[in-house]
């Protein structure tokens, strides 16, 4: 970590040093990894249970099991996120523009809506469409996603609008544009593209909440891994949640690497927000960018 | 009002792996009726069905003995038998069953809106119930049960367990009894009773209960591991879930149920399922409310 | 309406086991989350590889499975755990705990390099440059942030109903299964509940965050 805050460059015995303690570190907790491991094998979890995925009993196939997970799980873990993500952008934008209204009324009741939906679980509201509304379990996984998303999107939209130069919309004003078309012709689409990373990594956090549809039965991954391990017994729930764990942890980590290419891009185009207005991320510092921390699920 | 397609995506993926992975499958006690839509009273739902050719019933996929879904898709169970023979008796095949999955906390609302014309769940007829949807059955009777370690000496039933922690499903029958029957117990619950089997055999939980069917499946499975203790403490009669007021409906599932009970087809749908661990029971009497 | 009322002690109960569940797993992860934090800027490769390690399995699996992971998994390697509170606050605190460590170290990157060099020029060493000087001006740009992963943390107690604990969303499904007419009001009043907790800090944070840029 050179030209970091914290540190000088550190000379040759300060480089040494480290790296015996690194090594060090490294070995230890190998050590303990090995451990763990061995313990897990001498509890038999590496065992003949993994043959659920090539040679499964009670007379299902290996092929039923993967289609089970990778196309009937993975592909309702997908479709769902798909079917949520367009729509929660799509009221996330009327939100964030509504808010930015001049009518009070209107701007208030918007605040407000984004304000009680970001302080609600995503699980209690797939709650509410399943008991209250009677959806269905998609219906309802599809409502909780929305709702919740939508005002976390437009939030990130409004730190956009907040993080753009003054000038632009003096710009618009300037040539006889309304504000509404302003809004539109000259704003969004520059926010939208600055925010592209932040509502990457927003979609990433959508894909992971689909996982609580397990709990209102809507049939996903998470939800095909425990029908697998009821039909086959509760010893092959290890093999199971390894497998679909790594399932998650590669899409998720696919869809985080195509973040950070997007944002490096901008950035090499001089297009991300901090290089667009100082001052004006600065008002905003956890709404931008790398900082989905604040968007977290 | 009837069956919403939007939510059956899945199922229809299910039913399609169904048609190229189903092979096995020898048990057809239920061969669809001969009847059409007109041998019903015209606007009934019977004839709607009927006309239809399908049915979307609503059951259990998790639960052992009654309703299970391996990962080909096909679900088995006695609800499922049960759910066949009433498909049967207005003309449709088992292949034209659209199988939804309902969970136990949301079986009534599944019901009110429409998106299943029947439930066959491990469905427990009781009054609250009774105000948002009807039962027609019972087609069997169960009881709450508790299951423990084979070592454990010191539950032997519902009273002993004072202080001890009990396992059983989010939002179910089972559940709620213990909580409102037996507040000394510490009640943990899962979305799943297979959820419940490990915590017990490792000691985080003392007991599970729930149906005694169900728990006898788990003994059939690690009898080693796990056995049934006391008699029954409630009466849990089996239902099946219909939209409140369809009454025609209710004495045509009603009439199906005696007439199964009659002619063994009852029994056959027993001993396929259920019956491979249980002993065949005596059919309960349909309660006609 | 009247039944509302008459289970206004079981709200009471799910609200208190949440408020726990949120307080307890969140002091843990400020902590956890901001020693990763440190694994992270560390000058040992091996400790910035497991801090990043960590971080991003925690951002990238969904919190139900970190749950599955303690609730199920863990007990089958021979490590038991008491069902219900523990398990949960463990699942919070290893999942919040990476989306700290993120705030936090964005935080420490704020801080210019000139305060870190001036610590190093009165003589300083890199753990007291860190805990004199970076961590104290870093914590403060990171506050804001924190307080929306805590709010964020506060929702995700709900997930602790699907595995043994009776916290608010818990409580709304089964009294939504004893209360079968009043199921609209039931949610509700959870509603009302999880708000009284994360509206006010909400406001807190936009508070707290306005300050800080005034400050500047």
């Amino acid at each position: 970590m050179s030209g970091s805050v914290l540190y000088d460059a550190p000379g040759p015995r300060t480089r040494r040093i480290e790296r015996i303690a690194s090594i060090g570190v490294a070995i230890l907790l190998l050590a303990v990894l090995a451990w763990v491991f061995k313990g897990m094998v001498d509890r038999g979890l590496f065992d003949s249970r993994w043959e659920v995925f090539s040679d499964p009993p009670k007379g299902q196939s290996a092929a039923d099991v993967w289609r089970s997970l990778l196309v009937v799980g993975l592909g309702a873990t997908l479709r769902a996120a798909a079917t949520a993500a367009p729509l929660a952008f799509a009221l996330a934008i009327i939100l964030a523009v509504l808010r930015t209204s001049r009518l009070r009324l209107v701007s208030g009741l918007a605040t407000a809506v984004i304000e009680l939906l970001r302080g609600l679980p995503v699980l209690l509201m797939m709650f509410f469409g399943q008991l209250a509304l009677g959806l269905t379990a998609f219906e309802a996984v599809i409502f909780g996603l929305v709702l919740y998303n939508a005002a976390i999107v437009a939030e990130i939209i409004r730190a956009g609008l907040a993080a753009l130069p003054k000038g632009q919309v003096e710009a618009g004003t300037a040539v006889g544009l309304t504000r509404w078309q302003t809004l539109r012709i000259v704003q969004l689409p520059q926010v939208l593209r600055l925010m592209l990373p932040s509502l990457i990594s927003q979609f990433v956090v959508l894909l992971k909440d689909t996982s609580l549809g397990f709990i209102v039965g809507y049939q996903e991954l998470l939800r095909m891994m425990q029908l697998n391990y009821s039909f086959f017994g509760d010893q092959y729930r290890f093999p199971l949640f390894v497998v679909v764990l790594s399932i998650y942890l590669i899409v998720n980590f696919t869809l985080t690497r195509v973040a950070i290419i997007v944002d490096r891009r901008l950035a090499e185009r001089g297009q991300r927000a901090d290089k667009l207005d100082p001052n004006a991320v600065v008002a905003v510092p956890h709404n931008i960018g790398r900082d989905q921390s604040a968007s977290a699920p | 009002m009837r069956r919403r397609s939007t939510g059956l995506v899945a199922l229809a993926a299910v039913a399609a792996l169904t048609l190229s992975a189903c092979g096995d499958d020898g048990e057809t006690t239920t061969e669809p009726a001969d009847v059409e839509a007109a041998d019903f009273p015209e606007g009934s739902t019977m004839a709607e069905l009927a006309d239809a050719g399908s049915i979307t019933i609503g059951t259990k996929f998790d639960q052992p003995l009654f309703g299970l879904v391996g990962p080909d898709g096909t679900p088995v169970g006695f609800d499922v038998e049960i759910g066949k023979l009433v498909a049967a008796e207005l003309g449709i095949a088992e292949d034209d069953i659209n199988w939804v999955e309902t969970v136990s906390a949301n079986r009534e609302p599944f019901i009110q809106e429409g998106q299943v014309d029947i439930v066959v769940a491990t469905y427990t007829i009781n009054d609250e119930r009774k105000e948002v949807i009807d039962f027609a059955g019972p087609y069997y009777e169960a009881g709450q049960s508790l299951l423990v370690r084979t070592d454990e000496t010191e539950i032997s039933g519902p009273d002993d367990l004072a202080g001890k922690t009990v396992c059983s499903v989010d939002g179910s029958t089972p559940a709620g009894n213990i909580e409102q029957n037996y507040p000394d117990a510490e009640l943990v619950t899962f979305g799943a009773y297979t959820d419940c089997l490990d915590p017990l055999r490792n000691g985080q939980v003392d007991a599970v209960t729930t149906d005694n069917v169900i728990l006898a499946g788990y003994v059939a499975e690690s009898p080693d591991d796990f056995q049934i203790v006391g008699d029954l403490f409630t009466e849990e009669p089996y239902g099946i879930g219909l939209a409140k007021g369809d009454d025609d409906f209710r004495t045509f599932i009603n009439d199906t149920l005696e007439a199964a009970y009659e002619d063994g087809r009852w029994a056959a749908a027993w001993e396929s399922t259920a019956g491979e661990v249980l002993d065949t029971p005596e059919p309960p009497t349909v309660d006609r409310y | 309406m009247d039944s509302v009322i008459e289970a206004l002690p079981r709200f009471w109960d799910g609200f208190t086991t949440t408020l726990f569940l949120a307080v307890v797993s969140g002091v843990l992860s400020l902590v956890f989350g901001t020693i990763l934090a440190t694994f992270r800027v560390s000058p040992l490769k091996s400790l910035r590889i497991v801090g990043a390690t960590i971080v991003e399995i925690g951002r990238n699996t969904p919190l139900t499975l970190v749950f599955i992971f303690f609730v199920f998994i863990l007990p089958s390697m021979g490590y038991i755990l008491p069902l219900g509170r523990v398990p949960a606050i463990i699942a919070l605190t290893v999942y919040t705990s990476a989306f700290v460590c993120e705030a936090v170290r964005s935080g420490i990157n704020s801080v210019s390099v000139g305060q870190a060099e001036a610590a190093r020029a009165i003589g300083l060493g890199s753990t007291q440059t860190l805990s004199l000087v970076v961590l104290p001006q870093a914590l403060r740009t990171v506050v804001p942030p924190l307080i929306n992963v805590l709010i964020a943390l506060t929702k995700n107690t709900s997930v602790a109903a699907g595995f043994a604990v009776v916290e608010l969303t818990a409580t709304g499904r089964g009294l939504a299964r004893d209360y079968p007419a009043d199921v609209l009001w039931m949610l509700l009043g959870v509603a009302f509940f999880y708000l009284l907790i994360t509206i006010p800090a909400g406001t807190l944070a936009g508070y707290i965050e306005r300050k800080v840029v005034f400050s500047r």
